[in-house]
């Protein structure tokens, strides 16, 4: 009990657990999404633009999540439109908005009078950082991505099984698209002081791409993923802990275990389906 | 009989190249409509550009007698000639019937005993009971095309549009589709589609119109087939396949 517990002493151990829950949950959702519509590029991709973002803010002396923020969903807005109008495919459109946003933050940085400040923590996550008020933002953000996501369940179903046949039967495949890169925007914002630009990627692909290996259906894919994340999140912050090793990649080495061990389950799984037919 | 479809003086155009060029159709609620000309000849895109999918460079396109994209949601069903779907998308046949009740549904509603009724339903008509829990992996060609009709079906639509769906089926299943189809124009759906087979057209469909480019003849399906139209953009396709080899 207390191996349990004693982490849980200091005040700053327990924002970081709840936003270690809520990160790793989050994520894993929306990542359900992200894997069936083969956008994994798109974590890397809006983390690294809200690079930009943070630079600009820091220059200016303004919050820095209010620059990640601004930065992160016009890239997210930018990419869709690209996509839609640019005759380019989503993962090139990606490559040419994230590489330039990120490019305008190192820019920026280097004609700064002197940059001293640590913008490692954005780019490795400090998860036993994150302050009162971090908490609330992240908290109050991951509630309305939750509440959009449920509201957009049917649509963001359909449209990422067949988007063309959605959109004549009359749902606005458009809407989606941009709301989904929205959501993912904020929800990559949200991630970065845990995980950091570095490591979002992986939060947001791998516990569905686990989940993915040993089920057939939707919606088992979706509590599955989300599941991973949250016991990775936790388990992983445990680890780091009593390891004294980065929290971040903690969590992401133990995500990445689970899928290889999920990897091995289903193709068990499959090998011994087809064994009996 | 009043009118589902009109489409007057329309103009589709891909960059240069004239996809559809001033097309005029008619279709009557009650009435299945068979669309036939060679590949290429703009029938796809007439069957998108009436599900709103593709706009036009000219002239209109009104379904109950506004522009598609403007109808409540639901009310135009398309099913597409090759399903560019992700086979491995984790969904079985009842999941993808479900999804034609999507669009009706308002977000958070739950699913009602009529949704799911209208999945058995059509499920049933398609004969896919058995085949129902499995993965869409597991399906032959005509089966995967049975449960895109089946999910257009289970939709309840104003307006159903096929793309060759009889392409690549066997007869068994060419011949429960007819009588599905025939069922839904006695009740009163217009049906618009598109098919190369042209032996059955008369037991399809009660208008017939030969398509390249433009509408080169329309009317009842034997007068049609009869008059040679289909016969004439045939030789010219032949024609033009041998001289590009």
């Amino acid at each position: 009990m207390d191996f349990l517990l004693a982490p849980f002493q200091y005040e700053y151990m327990q924002r970081a657990f709840v936003a270690a829950l809520v990160v790793g949950t989050l994520c894993s959702t929306i990542g359900t999404y992200v894997v069936l519509r083969k956008l994994s590029f798109i974590g890397d991709g809006i983390a690294h633009a809200s690079f930009a973002g943070i630079v600009v803010a820091y220059l200016r002396g303004i919050d820095y999540y209010a620059g990640a923020i601004v930065v992160a969903v016009l890239t997210a807005l930018g990419i869709g439109f690209v996509n839609r109008r640019g005759k380019v495919s989503l993962d090139t459109a990606i490559g040419v908005l994230f590489t330039g946003a990120f490019a305008l933050g190192v820019f920026l940085m280097s004609r700064a009078p002197r940059y001293n400040v640590d913008l490692s923590s954005f780019l490795f996550g400090n998860i036993l950082g994150v302050s009162r008020g971090d908490l609330v933002l992240i908290l109050g953000l991951a509630a309305v991505v939750t509440v959009s996501l449920a509201f957009l369940y049917r649509a963001l179903l359909y449209t990422s099984f067949d988007p063309v046949v959605a959109e004549a039967s009359g749902i606005n495949a458009a809407f989606v698209d941009y709301a989904l890169l929205v959501l993912l925007a904020l929800t990559i914002i949200i991630s970065l002081e845990a995980v950091g630009i570095v490591l979002v990627a992986a939060l947001l692909v791998t516990p569905a791409a686990t989940a993915f290996q040993v089920t057939r259906r939707f919606t088992t894919m979706l509590w599955l993923s989300a599941t991973i994340g949250a016991v990775c999140a936790v388990v992983g912050l445990y680890a780091s802990y009593y390891l004294q090793a980065a929290s971040g990649a903690t969590i992401v080495l133990l995500a990445t275990i689970a899928f290889f061990i999920a990897m091995a389950i289903g193709r068990s799984r499959r090998r011994s389906a087809s064994g009996s037919r | 009989m009043s009118v589902a479809v009109t489409v007057s003086e329309l103009v589709v155009r891909y960059d240069r190249v004239v996809a559809l060029d001033r097309i005029d159709l008619e279709l009557a609620s009650g009435m299945a409509l068979g669309i036939v000309g060679p590949n290429g000849s703009g029938k796809s895109t007439l069957l998108k550009t009436i599900a709103g999918l593709v706009v036009p460079s000219a002239g209109t396109v009104e379904v109950f007698g506004v522009a598609p994209r403007t109808l409540a949601p639901g009310s135009i069903a398309y099913v597409p000639q090759v399903e560019a779907v992700d086979w491995s998308f984790p969904a079985s046949v009842a999941d993808v019937v479900a999804m034609g009740r999507y669009p009706r549904l308002r977000p958070l509603a739950r699913f009602s005993k009529a949704d799911r009724a209208a999945v058995d339903n059509a499920i049933e008509s398609l004969h896919l009971g058995d085949l129902r829990n499995r993965h869409i992996s597991q399906l032959s060609g005509g089966q995967q095309q049975r449960a895109f009709v089946a999910r257009a079906i289970a939709q309840e639509p104003k307006l159903l549009l096929l793309d060759e769906p009889t392409t690549g089926v066997d007869a068994r299943t060419e011949e429960s589709l007819r009588e599905i189809v025939r069922g839904l124009v006695a009740s009163g759906l217009p049906v618009l589609m598109t098919t190369h087979d042209l032996d059955r057209a008369s037991e399809w469909f009660d208008r017939l119109a030969v398509v390249d480019r433009r509408v080169l003849a329309e009317g009842d399906p034997e007068t049609v087939l009869n008059s040679g139209a289909y016969a004439g953009i045939r030789e010219h396709a032949h024609v033009h396949g041998h001289a590009r080899s």
